[in-house]
């Protein structure tokens, strides 16, 4: 199980600040992850598939597409940054 | 290297005495204030609301002013941002650096500024007279980061 947090403008589209999530397999991916996420419906899909512009990270460290998830992660996906 | 995340407002005059008095080989302190503009893209600004991501935030910023540190020949840097509503002219963010010259002082207040603007996650809404938006990413912030990766621009004595 790995802990899915959504910030800014993303939490307000998803409707959602964060959710629960069972690792299907072993070496399950961020790039996997979002391609399972955007199957979930239209918004899902903009935010998640082609050319999305989120970031993701994991265990507050950024993560890259091909970063692996394992049990007891925080993941975070987030719009690029606004600060300052 | 201090690094605060919070609501409440900070006094920049504390926080540069602080410093001031923290050692006698300091030869310069360069700040940098970050304020809330009462317009953005053409619409007025009434306020702002301003999100993070506890426990990446501050450590995003923390590896930022460790990078400055081994880079230039400072002695101590402090970020300050605030989260929360604020209103036009309120105080965003400080960033101060101490070292025994101004030059390294300065280089690194800019990089840090430069890096906590791309890198460290903080989403600014902000409430118009047309309603509320989220603001977009700016190309130019990213470009002035990616300059600190040319050797011409390090600043070094």
């Amino acid at each position: 199980m790995i802990k899915i947090l959504y910030f800014a403008r993303l939490k307000e589209s998803l409707g959602k600040a964060s959710e629960e999530f069972e690792l299907p397999y072993q070496n399950f991916t961020i790039a996997s992850l979002m391609t399972l996420l955007s199957s979930r419906g239209e918004t899902w899909g903009r935010e998640f598939g082609q050319g999305s512009t989120l970031r993701a990270a994991i265990n507050y460290d950024v993560a890259r597409e091909e970063s692996i998830l394992k049990d007891g992660d925080e993941v975070a996906f987030f719009p690029p940054v606004t600060g300052g | 290297m201090p690094v605060r995340v919070q609501t409440e407002d900070f006094d920049t005059g504390v926080e540069i005495n602080r410093m001031r008095h923290s050692r006698m080989d300091t030869g310069a302190i360069v700040s940098f204030v970050g304020l809330v503009r009462d317009t953005n893209h053409g619409s007025d600004v009434t306020a702002m609301t301003l999100e993070h991501y506890p426990g990446m935030t501050e450590r995003a910023l923390e590896e930022i002013v460790a990078q400055a540190k081994e880079r230039w020949d400072i002695f101590d840097a402090l970020v300050i941002h605030r989260v929360g509503t604020l209103k036009p002219m309120d105080q965003i963010v400080l960033v101060a650096v101490s070292g025994a010259h101004r030059g390294e002082a300065f280089a690194a207040c800019e990089f840090i500024m430069d890096y906590l603007k791309t890198e460290a996650p903080f989403w600014k809404k902000e409430q118009t007279s047309a309603g509320e938006r989220w603001v977009e990413a700016r190309s130019s912030d990213e470009v002035a980061r990616e300059r600190w990766n040319s050797d011409i621009n390090t600043y070094k004595q």
